[in-house]
């Protein structure tokens, strides 16, 4: 335990680069999900070009950046996904990558199969089409279904199922399982954040205390079930969920958004965490040297969080939560397990809600056609 | 790409680092991944780093240790080392 919380130490006061990264490929997005973190839908013109991905690339594979998170928007709908997924595996830079699954055709899936390093995340938010369908759309689920079927039928081997935790879908916790297991894939639960449009939504669909409190039983009986260290707040009712339990953001993870813009972690789309830009100095340069990635390595201030027994344990919770929620860095998690978070957000009598800073939604409805 | 264990480990045995794991310095040692099995692993010091990078060049397991760390430490590298083939990050011939 001594020994584990001195690398816990280590890991806050940043690394010599990120063990993972998350990198949006692209701000489209054919869906228009409700509680979409990147408030993705259009394109953006300045996008990176193929050119300059591939360049990243090889600047992510210099560092030893062991592997990617690729998302967006939806990353296949950028025309040189697959070149780009390529040049990453064959320097061996891994990459997981999260889809809608709408292009995992019968030849996308063949295609995919004979990758290696790779994962791929296929997004649901529900169990059953209308309870997914309610956030990611109509038609979503049943196309999330038809790419992991094209997956199995083309060997692809274990692909991931990924869940946000909403007040509806943390209630489905067995049905997931169970649907995983149809598909000898691999679950893997995400906390629903208040960022992008999600703030729009956050209060109304985010878990209650209980919930929490049941969803982290369910985790802890449950190692395999992955979850990218999403819980941690959760951490606090007793053993810690598995890994590193603490928050990464411009210390062992990051973001590069479609435009190269680095932010500290995939749920702060915002001026306020925005460090730089990999087309100027580089991605090293700003990974080593931005002045708010240097910040954030210093040690936190416990803040409200001082007094109770449970910091070691979630250290204060999420920073995105607290921020686009109108908390300060020094208050409790927004759903601090204690109900500090509720109490807080109670006590202000103006509650500032920041919202992400660019904002790539789509002006009208979205419809899926099914093919 | 097979993840097939040829056997447990013998420190009387020819180890190397295995061509499927990246190792990248860091402060406290280094930080391993392995790509095929995706097992992220802690080297928590400079000296077990060093080893496990020149396993490869001595006959033995036990040849690398004699020959890098002091003989009291011994026991403790063969530990660890037991420990890294679990995960797959040293393989045999």
């Amino acid at each position: 335990m001594g020994a584990e919380s001195t690398l816990r130490n280590r890991f806050e006061r940043g690394l010599a680069a990120p063990i993972c990264l998350t990198w949006e490929l692209t701000y489209a997005c054919n869906l228009a999900c409700t509680h979409c973190l990147s408030s993705s839908g259009r394109r953006d013109p300045r996008e990176l070009t193929t050119n300059e991905a591939k360049a990243l690339i090889d600047e992510i594979a210099a560092m030893q950046i062991f592997y990617v998170n690729v998302g967006g928007g939806e990353p296949m709908i950028r025309r040189d996904f697959f070149e780009l997924i390529e040049h990453a595996v064959n320097q061996h830079v891994g990459v997981k990558f999260s889809t809608n699954g709408t292009r995992i055709d019968r030849d996308a899936a063949k295609r995919l199969a004979g990758i290696d390093y790779l994962d791929i995340q296929i997004s649901i938010d529900g169990a059953d089409a209308s309870t997914s369908d309610r956030i990611r759309g109509v038609g979503s689920y049943d196309a999330a279904r038809r790419a992991m079927d094209n997956l199995r039928n083309a060997n692809f081997g274990q692909f991931k199922i990924s869940v946000v935790m909403t007040k509806e879908s943390v209630e489905q916790l067995d049905d997931f399982e169970t649907l995983a297991k149809t598909y000898g894939a691999e679950l893997r639960l995400t906390r629903l954040r208040p960022s992008g449009r999600g703030v729009e939504v956050w209060n109304e669909l985010h878990p209650t205390l209980e919930q929490n409190r049941g969803l982290y039983q369910w985790l802890l009986a449950r190692p395999n079930v992955l979850t990218g260290d999403s819980f941690f707040h959760l951490s606090a009712l007793g053993s810690p969920l598995e890994g590193l339990n603490l928050c990464g953001a411009g210390r062992v993870v990051c973001l590069i958004d479609p435009v190269g813009d680095v932010y500290a972690c995939p749920f702060v789309i915002h001026d306020e965490f925005l460090a730089g830009n990999v087309r100027g100095e580089g991605f090293a340069a700003v990974w080593t040297s931005s002045e708010l990635f240097r910040s954030l390595r210093e040690p936190g201030n416990p803040g409200a969080c001082a007094s109770c027994g449970s910091f070691d344990a979630c250290r204060g919770g999420c920073m995105a939560a607290k921020f686009f929620t109108g908390l300060e860095m020094s208050d409790p998690d927004p759903e601090c397990v204690f109900g500090h978070g509720e109490a807080a957000l109670a006590a202000k009598h103006v509650s500032i809600r920041p919202r992400s800073s660019p904002d790539h939604s789509r002006r009208v409805p979205v419809t899926l056609s099914s093919r | 790409m097979s993840l097939t264990k040829v056997d447990a480990f013998d420190a009387s045995k020819y180890w190397q680092l295995s061509d499927m794991v990246s190792l990248r310095d860091e402060e406290f040692g280094a930080l391993a991944y392995h790509h095929v099995n995706r097992r992220l692993v802690f080297l928590k010091s400079r000296e077990l780093v060093d080893v496990v990078r020149r396993l490869g060049d001595f006959e033995s397991a036990d040849d690398a240790i004699t020959a890098l760390v002091a003989p009291d430490q011994h026991d403790r590298y063969v530990a660890a080392l037991v420990t890294l083939e679990k995960s797959a990050l040293i393989s045999g011939r």
